[in-house]
C-alpha cells in the first residue's frame, strides 16, 4: 500500500496466520486495548520458560547470572527506546502500575492543600482515580484543563490553566478515546516555566512513534508493555534520575533494600532498585525488551507514517458510509471513533464480532469524556502496523449492514 | 409451548419490539415505591428499576436509562410478565429466566415472550445485558432502595 509497506511483518504474528472468529478470518481492530504478540515475543518467553528459570540478581548460580544479565539489559533497551538513561526505568506491572507508583510514592509525599493536579477530563481511569486518591489524603485540587471542540489539548490551554498552584501537569500521550497526540514539548516547557512536574501517560503513545524523554523535557512517563506487542503483566515508570531519587518506593520488601535491622531501620537501594521490591515478572520484562527492539527493528517512524494512512483511509471510506459517524477524523494515531447510527454501540460491537471484527464497545474506561462527546459511548477500531488496507475494507462492508435487526438477529 | 415462539422471525420481532417500545419505561415520583441504580462497569447500560410491592404482590415495575437491545428489551418483556404476580410466583419465573439464560433447561411454558433471549448464553460477553433489569428487580424484592 501507499507510500510506506509494512505488510511484511504480518507474518511475524502467529495471531494474524489464518486464525478465525465465528467463522470469520479475525480482524484485529482492538489494538488500543492489547496488541498482538510477534513470534520473538513469543520465542523470548518460552525461552525463559524452557531453557532459562531462574530468580534474577540473587542466585549463585551461572544461569541466575546470565538471566540477570539479560534482565539488566532491557533497562537498556527501554532507554534507548524512550531517549532516557537505563537507570530511569522503572520496572511495573504495566501503565496503570506505573502511575499509581507515582502518585503514591511522588504524589503523597510532595503534593499537600491548596496544590493543584493538572489533567484532562479525557484521561483514562488509570490516570485520574490513583490522582483522586493523592487528593482526599494531601487536600491537593484537581483542575481540568478545557479541550477544544475537537476533543484536543492545545499549549494555549495548558498554559490558562496553569498558576503557581499546580504542581503537577499529568496527561495523556495519545488520548485512548480520541486518538489525538497532545504536543508534549511545548506542555513540557510551559509547565517548566510554573515549576511543575510533567507527567505523561504514554500507554497510547509509547507504542505507535518515537518519544524522547530527554529532548522532550519530559518528567515522568508511564507504559504498558502489553499494547507495544510485548507481555501482559509487565510495565514502565520512567523518571528523571533526580525525582526518581526523592520519591518514595510504593512496595517494600526484597530486592529493594539494602539492609535493614529490627529496628525498623530500613536503608533502601539506589535507583531503580528500590522501587522493584519482590520478584518482577522475569518472562514479562524479557519480552518487553524483545518488543522494544522488534519496534526499532522496524522503525518507529514507518510505523506512525503507516498508521497515519491507514486510519486516513479508513476515515475516508467511513464517511462514505451514510449510517457511520466518525468523532475524530482528524486524529493523526490509529484510534478511529464513530458510531452507527440508530445502532446502540455495543449491539454494533457484537455484530461486528460475529463477523470476525474484534474491535470495542464503551466509555472505554474514560467516564467522564461521554459528557463531551453528548453520546452515552462509541465504537473504537484501534489500528497497528501490521493491519491492513484489505481489513478496512472488510470493516466498511460489515458497517453497511449493521443495523439494529442484523444486530439482533446474532441472538436469535 | 406456543410453536409461534420458535419461530426466529417472530423471536426477533418481540427483541425488536420492546427496544424500540420498551414497556414501563418511566420512573414514576408516586409514594410506595423501592428504587435500584443498575450500571455495569464493563458496558454502557446505566438503568434505574422503580417498585411496588404490596401484600406480596408486585403492583408495578418500571425503569429507565440507558440500554443497549438486549438490556432494554429484556428488562421491558421481565416487567411485563412480572406485574400483578405474586412475589413466590415471580422468583419462581425469574429462576427459569435465570436457567434460560445460562443455557440450562428452563420451563418455556412459563416463560412466554421472555423465550426470545433463549440464545443470548451463545454470546457470553452479553450475558449481563440480559440480566441487568433481572437483577434490578431481584434487588427491589429483597426491599433494597438507593434512595434511602
Ligand atoms: C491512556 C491509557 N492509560 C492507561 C491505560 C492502562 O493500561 P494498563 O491496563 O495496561 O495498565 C490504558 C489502557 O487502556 C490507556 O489507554
Amino acid at each position: 500500500m501507499g507510500t510506506v509497506d509494512l505488510s511484511v511483518y504480518r507474518k511475524d504474528f502467529p495471531m494474524l496466520d489464518g486464525k478465525t472468529m465465528n467463522g470469520h478470518p479475525l480482524v484485529y481492530f482492538d489494538n488500543a486495548a492489547t496488541t498482538l504478540k510477534p513470534r520473538k515475543v513469543i520465542d523470548t518467553v518460552l525461552k525463559y520458560y524452557e531453557e532459562e528459570t531462574t530468580n534474577v540478581e540473587r542466585g549463585d548460580s551461572a544461569l541466575s547470572a546470565l538471566v540477570s544479565a539479560k534482565y539488566e539489559n532491557v533497562r537498556k533497551i527501554i532507554a534507548k527506546f524512550i531517549g532516557c538513561d537505563p537507570e530511569e526505568v522503572v520496572y511495573t506491572s504495566g501503565a496503570t502500575g506505573a502511575l499509581n507508583l507515582l502518585a503514591e510514592g511522588y504524589g503523597m509525599k510532595f503534593l499537600s492543600e491548596g496544590n493543584v493536579i493538572l489533567t484532562t477530563e479525557e484521561e483514562h481511569a488509570s490516570n485520574l482515580l490513583p490522582w483522586f486518591r493523592v487528593c482526599e489524603r494531601t487536600g491537593a485540587k484537581m483542575r481540568y484543563i478545557p479541550l477544544t471542540e475537537e476533543g484536543r489539548v492545545t499549549e494555549e490551554n495548558v498554559r490558562s490553566s496553569m498558576d503557581e498552584h499546580v504542581k503537577i501537569v499529568t496527561l495523556a500521550g495519545v488520548s485512548n478515546v480520541l486518538g489525538y497526540e497532545a504536543p508534549l514539548k511545548g506542555i513540557a516547557d510551559i509547565a517548566h516555566e510554573y515549576g511543575a512536574v510533567f507527567a505523561v501517560d504514554g500507554a497510547q503513545a509509547v507504542p505507535h512513534f518515537e518519544l524522547n524523554m530527554k529532548e522532550m523535557g519530559i518528567d515522568f512517563l508511564s507504559f504498558s508493555s502489553h499494547k507495544m506487542c510485548g507481555p501482559s503483566g509487565a510495565g514502565v515508570l520512567y523518571g528523571r534520575k533526580e525525582l526518581l531519587e526523592k520519591m518514595d518506593p510504593a512496595n517494600l520488601g526484597g530486592g529493594s533494600n539494602a539492609r535493614f535491622d529490627r529496628y525498623g531501620k530500613i536503608i533502601l537501594r539506589e535507583v531503580p532498585d528500590k522501587f522493584e521490591a519482590g520478584t518482577q515478572p522475569i518472562e514479562g520484562i524479557l519480552g518487553m525488551g524483545a518488543a522494544a527492539e522488534y519496534l526499532m527493528e522496524i522503525g518507529m517512524d514507518k510505523i506512525h507514517a503507516y498508521e497515519k494512512e491507514l486510519r486516513d483511509y479508513l476515515v475516508k471510506r467511513m464517511e462514505e458510509l451514510p449510517n457511520v459517524k466518525v468523532y475524530n477524523p482528524d486524529a493523526e494515531t490509529g484510534i478511529v471513533t464513530f458510531n452507527v447510527e440508530g445502532v446502540f454501540p455495543q449491539d454494533a460491537g457484537s455484530y461486528l464480532s460475529s463477523r470476525g471484527i474484534a474491535l470495542r464497545s464503551g466509555q472505554h474506561c474514560a467516564k467522564i469524556l461521554p459528557d463531551f462527546l453528548k453520546v452515552p459511548g462509541t465504537v473504537r477500531a484501534s489500528l497497528y502496523f501490521y493491519n491492513t488496507k484489505e481489513e478496512c475494507d472488510t470493516l466498511i462492508e460489515a458497517l453497511k449492514t449493521c443495523t439494529v435487526e442484523n444486530a439482533v438477529d446474532i441472538f436469535i | 409451548m406456543n410453536s409461534m415462539l420458535k419461530d426466529p422471525g417472530i423471536l426477533r420481532e418481540i427483541i425488536m419490539d420492546h427496544y424500540q417500545y420498551p414497556r414501563n419505561k418511566e420512573l414514576t415520583e408516586d409514594k410506595g415505591y423501592k428504587k435500584v441504580h443498575m450500571a455495569s462497569d464493563s458496558c454502557i447500560d446505566n438503568i434505574y428499576v422503580q417498585g411496588k410491592v404490596e401484600d406480596g404482590i408486585i403492583k408495578d415495575l418500571r425503569f429507565d436509562g440507558i440500554g443497549c437491545t438486549i438490556s432494554t428489551a429484556s428488562t421491558s418483556i421481565l416487567s411485563e410478565m412480572l406485574k400483578g404476580k405474586t412475589v413466590e410466583e415471580a422468583k419462581h419465573i425469574m429462576q427459569e429466566y435465570s436457567r434460560m439464560i445460562s443455557g440450562e433447561p428452563f420451563d418455556e411454558d412459563l416463560l412466554e415472550e421472555a423465550v426470545a433471549f433463549q440464545n443470548v448464553y451463545r454470546q457470553p460477553n452479553r450475558v449481563h445485558c440480559a440480566t441487568i433489569g433481572l437483577h434490578g428487580i431481584e434487588r427491589i424484592l429483597k426491599g433494597e432502595n438507593d434512595d434511602e
